[in-house]
């Protein structure tokens, strides 16, 4: 039960490796797109399959306020990263709570949708092929939000009571990352939903 | 800095109430300690599994067999599969990731503990959500059953329609959930591989071991992803009335085998990368040489990495693609055998004028060279679009993807089990028992898996709880069960040299194998710290150089 004594060779300067946050959530963002490939796959394999009506070009609008809202909320987070490194806590929390604000209408706009598609036009999840399709893949990207929603309003609340400061920024820069993610599905999503799959 | 690891010997608290060591086991976040909930798991697991073999195989022993009902049967060969890919073997490799990616990267643990801890709870509660299907699966009628629509659930056989109660719901939320695990395990590994390396531990110095469980890890979440997307589509299909797989409101059947085979043939890669990354470490110590061509090695696991995710259809050659499909899924799929072949040359040039020790983990390793070579070939075989058209869900494919997992993936895990038992036990196995295993095991596998491929060339359809006399399968049938339990009695003295070598066992010290990577410069086992002071490297075998500071590594890279 000897210790092996010999002296290791130095350490070399400057021995810097990525921060794990970043490498983890990059990680976390990959296997998401894998998740959202799929679902697009499904979506755009069914577009014009369904055997009943309402198709797509019959009900969907769309969401061009919304989407200006969602893709907006991108460039605050980044804003406020950015102030939180430079130390400006409270122009840091405004745009914090800018974003969330962006990302709730964002949600609430996906709602409004949802309420006339079902009260409106009747389509539900088990409608059709466009119904279960277009309710997985609106659906999973709202669970996102959602998600993305409840830890951007767990930093306000940290912010709120002061403890959020430049030394978590790389953390909240993690976040952002996230949200960044879900603003760039967004595009996709919309892409597939409202452009191709007319 | 000078640094060197202090052996410290862990204080053995006796008398402790059990309760609190309980409660130490289940709330840890050490990755030690979780990759060995893992292996523990793992092994659980292969009992059960191991069990469901035997009773297929004793039903299968003679035609007209009543053994077991079909119903019975079906539930077999589906909880079978399942769980020897998603509790077994899964666990398995995590579990050995877990324990040795941070001791070799000289790292104090991985990157996220906790999330280490989440994951591991949540395959195992998948596993027993799994389980409990015989008693819940089919809701409040009462009866119970579990999952049988074998383990690629093929729609329509999902549907409401054919799979009335909840068996199907249980095996679809538990791939669920065990596959949440699995990518949270990946994301750590992958986090751990590329931020906690200790100082002077470069890419290119990384052990082998490390670098072939990133690439799997890369894997897992490229190929666990779509299964979890899938499986959130049947739920749909299934609770929400979905029509994802609904042949009667124009789904497609076809969508999921594709959605299926894009997780299930990479799949095959995520188990396999793993044991190539224990033969990496084993056959040059008992070769007593460094590895051969170590940038190549790397390069051509993350080739089969790549080549693996695009080769998913040849699972699905029957199902009539156009011939450019077949074309380029057989092509990939004959492609894979490049980069394997290399890989195979360079264990070969490792032990080429070594000085080769035949310890136990050797006699396993050696086993799977020329095991997992012959599967290789049968795929190649199968990779074969016409030849797979006669061949495919015959007994053929289930010798065949057994010769991988048993001859290869599960001889390369035994010889890691034996490899590393003396660093996480701090017991030395014993070589006696070790070598009986290998010999037992390597009978009872040829007995059942060499002679498993004449039925399927005979005729014989996979999945058939029975068969007629007189096709010329009666003897084969009754020779494979005989392997099956010869198989069964190895794994006996492999799990009572575990136990009793816990106990009777030499004390191993920290570097029985006089090895080179970094776990073995810690006690054994390693403190819950791991380093009291974090190594510093200069090569890829850093104890070499700290053996032979005459003549180190460092000195030619």
């Amino acid at each position: 039960m000897s210790a092996i004594t010999t002296p290791l060779p130095a350490t070399p300067k400057d021995w810097k490796l990525p921060y794990r946050g970043d490498v983890g959530m990059a990680c976390l963002i990959f296997a998401e797109s894998a998740i959202f490939t799929i679902f697009v796959v499904a979506y755009l394999f069914y577009v014009g399959k369904s055997l009943t009506g309402p198709t797509p070009r019959q009900v969907l609008e769309t969401p061009i306020f919304y989407t200006i809202c969602l893709l907006s909320s991108s460039l605050t987070i980044h804003l406020a990263g950015k102030l939180l490194e430079r130390g400006r806590r409270g122009k840091f929390l405004t745009l914090w709570l800018l974003t969330i604000v962006l990302g709730a209408v964002f949600l609430y706009g996906t709602g409004q949708e949802w309420h006339r598609l079902i009260y409106q036009h009747g389509l539900t999840i088990s409608t059709n092929l466009f119904g279960t399709t277009y309710y997985s893949l609106v659906g999973l990207h709202a669970f996102h939000v959602t998600a993305g929603l409840i830890m951007l309003s767990i930093v306000l609340v940290f912010g709120l009571v002061g403890r959020v400061g430049p030394e978590q920024c790389a953390r909240v820069d993690v976040l952002s990352l996230y949200w960044h993610f879900v603003d760039a599905v967004w595009v996709v999503v919309f892409t597939v939903v409202y452009v191709l799959g007319r | 800095m000078s640094s060197d690891a202090i052996a410290i010997q862990t204080a053995e608290a006796t008398g402790r109430p059990w309760v609190e060591t309980l409660h130490e086991w289940v709330t840890t976040v050490d990755h030690k300690r979780l990759g060995i909930l893992y292996i523990l798991y793992a092994l659980f697991f292969l009992a059960v599994a191991g069990l469901e073999a035997t009773i297929i195989r004793i039903q299968l022993m003679r035609p007209h067999n009543d053994f077991v009902s079909p119903q019975v049967f079906n539930r077999m060969f589906t909880m079978h599969g399942t769980t020897m890919i998603f509790f077994v073997i899964i666990p398995v490799m995590f579990g050995f990731a877990n324990y040795l990616v941070p001791l070799m990267i000289g790292a104090r643990d991985m990157a996220f503990p906790r999330l280490n801890a989440f994951s591991f709870w949540l395959t195992a509660f998948g596993g027993l959500l799994l389980y409990f299907s015989f008693v819940g699966g089919n809701g409040l009628s009462g009866a119970g059953s579990a999952p049988d629509v074998g383990w690629w659930a093929y729609a329509p056989l999902t549907s409401r329609a054919f799979s009335p109660g909840h068996s199907s719901d249980y095996w679809t939320v538990a791939l669920l959930v065990s596959g949440f695990g699995s990518i949270g395990t990946a994301i750590n590994i992958i986090a751990t591989v590329v931020s906690m390396r200790c100082p002077g531990m470069t890419l290119g110095r990384m052990p082998l071991f490390a670098w072939l469980n990133l690439i799997m890890a890369g894997m897992v979440i490229l190929a666990i992803s779509p299964l979890t997307a899938a499986q959130v589509m049947l739920a749909v299909d299934r609770y929400l009335g979905g029509h994802f797989f609904d042949t009667q409101a124009g789904g497609s059947a076809t969508l999921w085998m594709h959605f299926f085979w894009i997780f299930g043939h990479p799949e095959v890669y995520v188990l396999v990368v793993p044991a190539f990354a224990f033969l990496s470490e084993i056959i040059p110590v008992f070769s007593r040489k460094p590895i051969f061509g170590y940038p190549v090695m790397v390069g051509a696991t993350a080739c089969i990495g790549f080549l693996s995710l695009s080769v998913w259809a040849h699972h699905m050659f029957t199902i009539g693609m156009n011939s450019y499909a077949n074309g380029f899924f057989a092509i990939t799929t004959f492609a894979v055998g490049i980069p394997t072949g290399i890989k195979i040359f360079n264990w070969l040039g490792t032990m080429w004028g070594g000085r080769i020790q035949f310890k136990t983990p050797m006699l396993f390793c050696i086993g799977f060279l020329f095991q997992f070579l012959t599967a290789g070939l049968t795929g190649i075989m199968l990779g074969t679009a016409p030849f797979n058209w006669q061949l495919s869900g015959s007994y053929f494919v289930v010798a065949h993807f057994h010769y991988v997992i048993v001859g290869g993936i599960m001889f390369a895990l035994f010889g890691a089990f034996y490899y590393w038992y003396p660093k996480i036990t701090g017991r030395m196995f014993n070589e006696t028992l070790g070598k009986l295993h290998f010999w037992l095991f390597l009978i009872g596998f040829h007995l059942t898996f060499d002679l498993m491929h004449i039925p399927g060339l005979l005729g014989m359809p996979r999945r058939i709880y029975t068969y007629e006399p007189g096709r010329g399968w009666e003897t084969l049938n009754l020779l494979v069960t005989i392997g099956a339990f010869v198989q069964g009695i190895a794994i006996l003295v492999f799990v009572s040299n575990l136990i009793v070598s816990y106990f009777k066992g030499a004390k191993a010290g920290n570097d029985p194998w006089d090895a080179w990577t970094l776990e073995w410069s810690v006690s054994s086992p390693p403190p819950a710290y791991n380093f009291a002071s974090l190594p510093t490297v200069a090569s890829r075998r850093p104890l070499w150089d700290l053996k032979h500071p005459e003549d180190p590594d460092s000195r030619y890279e």
